[in-house]
């Protein structure tokens, strides 16, 4: 009852316009130009810019299957350190998520590079292993390599998947737990039918953080992976900006449609998941 | 399984923090190689502090986190007041507009704003994108991180602390300043925080947004690692880490000892 | 006598952070009885609880159960089972699959899991509600399904966590006695936490009152309310006026300024100790017949009776009489030697005072804190 009377509480639909009109003008506006010119070209209307993502469908497929990789990666590593995170102290878990989100703060441009310097034939690792194979070593093939771009989106994006899993995990209240282990549960069970399906929405949301900055990335793959792997992020900066000397929005836009209509896809996908996950009482695992 | 445990976290640990590590360690690099360590010497943070471009690019990326900051808190602040009070299909409407630049990949967020700019633009001759599009940019993608963090707060309040402020004779407005707002405080200023860091932070809409004249450092960082790596970029990067890195350790140590205090007074 | 006891603890100490938490708890629990442990939030009642359960070891002494040390086993070996504070129903599982936890682990057939978890929907009268979501249900409802569940794995002994604790009173009356119907009816033993005294006198056969992680007193609803041993006992169940006195010799006390007779015995010649007298066990009469007069200084009325504050030499008494005195009247006050309680003084005595405003303001006090226990869990 108290809610209904919150109305007043900030005075009224005031608040609201500055609000809808910047959402309207910089929000929907440009996205439905992204859609208006994804379907027209120089004579109005049409549908041929929809032939590229047939042309380019080697470097779409490749940029869902790298991200559908490193999300992977990075769910099997988040899983048990988040996890770790949630049962330690209260101190020790302050400062454990302190300690993940710390890397963020530095500029991602220069710590990508960074691993360049690690990884990349006169670097650090093959450097190493010079030093005890002897100077003939021919070195380890490590950089500009579809590995490397995993490494850089699963080095980047590794944090977005252990907070909100840790997040879940926190969020489960001791006394299920409890509830369970009283009711006969060993360790395993406990994990198996609380735990884990109770972290399911922090599994998602983890998923969609690294999954959608990796499958629209351009520059973890020029960086780390010399350039010669082109992934739709890529191609939508080149179509831009002009990189590769061509500009052309039309191109561009519908790529980048291709992306949104991706996603949208998945977060479908995901919360039928959870909703499933919730209705069949955790029956997914 | 305890012991494979530390090992596991000690290796994500090193995974997170071995190129942080890297660019420490050669931002005090004498020679200028990236991987070869010739001595130690700190010319590359004195070469940074003469570069025209990186300090008045740093100079400009505070100035567009701070005002995109306090635009996008004030107009998010306010947004999440008006989503609160409204109910059924509206209320959900507006969430979710709210939540397209958040869920939406940065680089559409910012080719889309980048048609706009660049429609608008070319309709009046000699306009072109620079500080304005770019703060409208950073406003944009600030606001819903504003209105996700204030939302909650006001969810969480007992709506009838404004009525009781009413009922003792407190103006509207003036309640609204002396009771709701310190309610709801916590998610403002989170709110802020984040929408600032956000801004700092920022390369791919930036990158679509700024135009050839204008620069944020992110931009800046980009565009001389395209040309042979420079390591000012390494010793600029400790700089601010220290920075932040000292700051976290100040706002740390505070709440311990609040903390403490309270499971004296719970103990009794 | 022996052969009927299912729980014994012996000598149990716990420590949190270098506080003690409780002092060497004994305590033997019979198969079938309802036991309750009874005290303010911190006294180490759920403590005690969750060392039963097997969620926490004691750091000195023994749980016996069945005859059986059973220190260091993990609860889910122990046949005991938990009511949680706030029921710890599984979010991600319907009723019918809450219900169905314990059974599964069991690896029971489908068949008799079916056949067990519709008996225990019966019993707690949830006929119906397998399918629904336990967002969806009340607080009652809740209640009941985490009752089902734990019953449906055949505990030897129910423990009770505050268990109703969250619900409204009426709902609260109604649980009570149909907790007692379901404990009867199955025979089993329940071990029953709370701070409310009422609820403690009405549902249990056996009231252990605790404080400061001792046991304060083992006994009976009706030993605990008329015999209480000390202060403590006598101030937290029921009302009671307590005042300083001295044992004239056996049967014979000195308080307020004159001689009683009594009924109680064994104590010192002058020894100092502690009346107890219960408020509806004073008579108002006339001055001049009174045992002990004073001045009316406050009058309430409760319904049933008029509850009544005399000032008698600067202490104040409250008595319950169904006839109405009013402020300034002088009466006299007439006690049975029946009414009176005599206990040994201890290191409660003097700490509850007399009714003036100050005794009003401790119980709502200690009222707060059960509010905060009931919320803040476990560490109690």
């Amino acid at each position: 009852m108290t809610k209904s009377r919150s109305v007043e509480v900030g005075s009224k639909k005031v608040n609201l316009i500055p609000f809808s009109g910047w959402m309207v003008v910089f929000v929907l506006i440009p996205i439905a130009l992204v859609v208006y010119y994804a379907f027209t070209g120089v004579d109005g209307f049409t549908l041929t810019n929809l032939k590229w993502i047939w042309v380019y469908r080697d470097t779409l497929w490749l940029s869902v299957w790298l991200s559908v990789i490193a999300t992977v990666i990075c769910l099997l590593l988040a899983y048990p350190v988040a996890y770790m995170i949630s049962r330690a102290g209260e101190k020790m878990q302050r400062n454990a998520t302190l300690f993940i989100m710390l890397p963020m703060w530095m500029n991602f441009l220069v710590r990508t590079y960074a691993w360049m310097t690690i990884l990349e034939n006169n670097g650090l690792v093959n450097n190493a292993l010079r030093g005890i194979f002897g100077e003939d070593f021919a070195g380890l093939n490590m950089i500009n390599n579809h590995g490397a771009i995993v490494l850089g989106m699963v080095y980047n994006y590794l944090p977005y998947m252990i907070l909100p899993i840790y997040t879940a995990l926190t969020k489960i209240d001791n006394s299920l737990i409890e509830a369970a282990r009283d009711l006969g549960s060993g360790a395993v069970q406990v994990f198996r039918r609380i735990v884990l399906p109770l972290s399911v929405p922090g599994i998602i949301s983890g998923i969609t953080m690294v999954f959608i900055p990796s499958i629209s990335t351009f520059i973890i793959s020029k960086i780390l992976g010399g350039g010669k792997d082109f992934l739709i992020g890529d191609l939508i900066e080149d179509y831009f900006l002009g990189n590769s000397g061509v500009v052309n929005y039309n191109i561009g836009a519908a790529l980048s449609l291709v992306i949104m209509v991706m996603i949208l896809l998945a977060t479908y996908l995901m919360n039928r998941f959870d909703k499933d996950a919730k209705t069949s009482g955790g029956g997914i695992l | 399984m305890k012991t494979a445990g530390k090992i596991f976290n000690a290796l994500i640990f090193i995974f997170l923090y071995a190129p942080i590590f890297v660019v420490v360690f050669f931002s005090f690099n004498s020679g200028a190689s990236r991987a070869v360590f010739d001595g130690f010497s700190l010319v590359h943070y004195q070469e940074m502090f003469e570069d025209e471009l990186i300090l008045s690019s740093l100079y400009y990326s505070l100035i567009i986190a701070v005002l995109s900051a306090v635009i996008s808190t004030v107009i998010g602040t306010m947004a999440a007041m008006g989503i609160n009070a409204l109910k059924g299909w509206k209320k959900s409407v507006l969430l979710s507009v709210n939540n397209i630049p958040v869920v939406n990949p940065d680089i559409v967020t910012a080719i889309s704003m980048m048609i706009l700019f660049v429609f608008v633009l070319s309709k009046f001759h000699g306009m072109e994108m620079g500080f304005g599009t770019l703060l409208i940019a950073h406003i944009t993608f600030n606001i819903p991180y504003v209105v996700l963090s204030v939302l909650p707060k006001l969810r969480g309040m007992d709506q009838n602390i404004y009525y009781a402020a009413l009922d003792l004779g407190c103006p509207p407005l003036r309640s609204f300043i002396k009771v709701v707002i310190p309610q709801i405080m916590p998610g403002i200023v989170s709110g802020l925080i984040m929408a600032f860091t956000l801004s700092l932070d920022d390369f791919v809409i930036s990158y679509f947004n700024s135009g050839a004249t204008f620069q944020t450092l992110p931009i800046t960082i980009y565009s001389m690692t395209k040309k042979p790596y420079d390591l000012k970029l390494n010793a600029l990067s400790t700089l601010l880490f220290a920075v932040v890195l000292a700051l976290m350790l100040i706002v740390n140590l505070r709440p311990d000892a609040d903390k403490k205090a309270k499971r004296k007074g719970a103990a009794k | 006598m022996e052969k009927n006891v299912v729980i014994e603890l012996k000598h149990i100490s716990v420590a949190f952070d270098g506080e003690q938490i409780l002092k060497d708890i004994n305590l033997t629990i019979r198969n079938g009885e309802f036991i309750t442990f009874l005290g303010p939030s911190g006294c180490g009642k759920t403590t005690t609880l969750r060392i039963i359960a097997g969620f926490l070891e004691p750091d000195e002494g023994d749980v016996i159960f069945d005859g059986k040390k059973i220190n260091g086993m993990p609860p889910h070996k122990r046949q005991v089972n938990t009511i949680f504070q706030r029921y710890a129903l599984f979010p991600h599982l319907n009723v019918y699959e809450n219900i169905a936890f314990g059974l599964k682990l069991k690896k029971l057939s489908k068949a008799d899991i079916d056949k067990k978890v519709k008996e225990m929907l019966s019993l707690v009268n949830l006929k119906g509600f397998e399918h629904r979501n336990i967002n969806s249900l009340s607080g009652g409802q809740q209640q009941r399904v985490s009752i089902a569940r734990a019953l449906a794995v055949d505990p030897k002994v129910l423990l009770l966590d505050e268990p109703l604790g969250a619900l409204d009173l009426k709902l609260r009356k109604d649980m009570q006695v149909e907790l007692k119907k379901i404990q009867q009816s199955l025979g089993i033993t329940f071990i029953y936490v709370t701070h409310d005294q009422e609820e403690a006198l009405s549902m249990s056969d056996t009231i252990v009152v605790m404080d400061g992680g001792k046991i304060q007193q083992i006994g009976s609803p009706t030993d605990a309310y008329n015999e209480p041993v000390n202060a403590f006992v006598a101030d937290f169940i029921g009302e009671s006026n307590i005042v300083d006195g001295i044992m004239k010799q056996d049967r014979v006390v000195e308080f307020s300024g004159h001689v009683f007779d009594c009924l109680d015995a064994g104590f010192d010649r002058d020894e100092k100790v502690d009346v107890v007298v219960r408020p509806e066990d004073v008579d108002v009469v006339p001055v001049e017949k009174g045992m002990l007069t004073g001045t009316v200084t406050g009058v309430t009325f409760k319904g049933v009776h008029y509850e009544i504050i005399v000032d008698i030499n600067g202490f104040l008494w409250m008595i319950q009489s169904t006839d109405i005195s009013y402020v300034g009247d002088e009466i006299g006050l007439y006690i049975e030697p029946d009414a009176i309680h005599i206990m040994k003084k201890s290191e409660y005595s003097g700490m509850f005072g007399d009714f003036s405003s100050f005794s009003e303001e401790f119980d709502e006090l200690s009222d707060v804190n059960a509010g905060v226990e009931s919320e803040g869990s476990d560490d109690d």
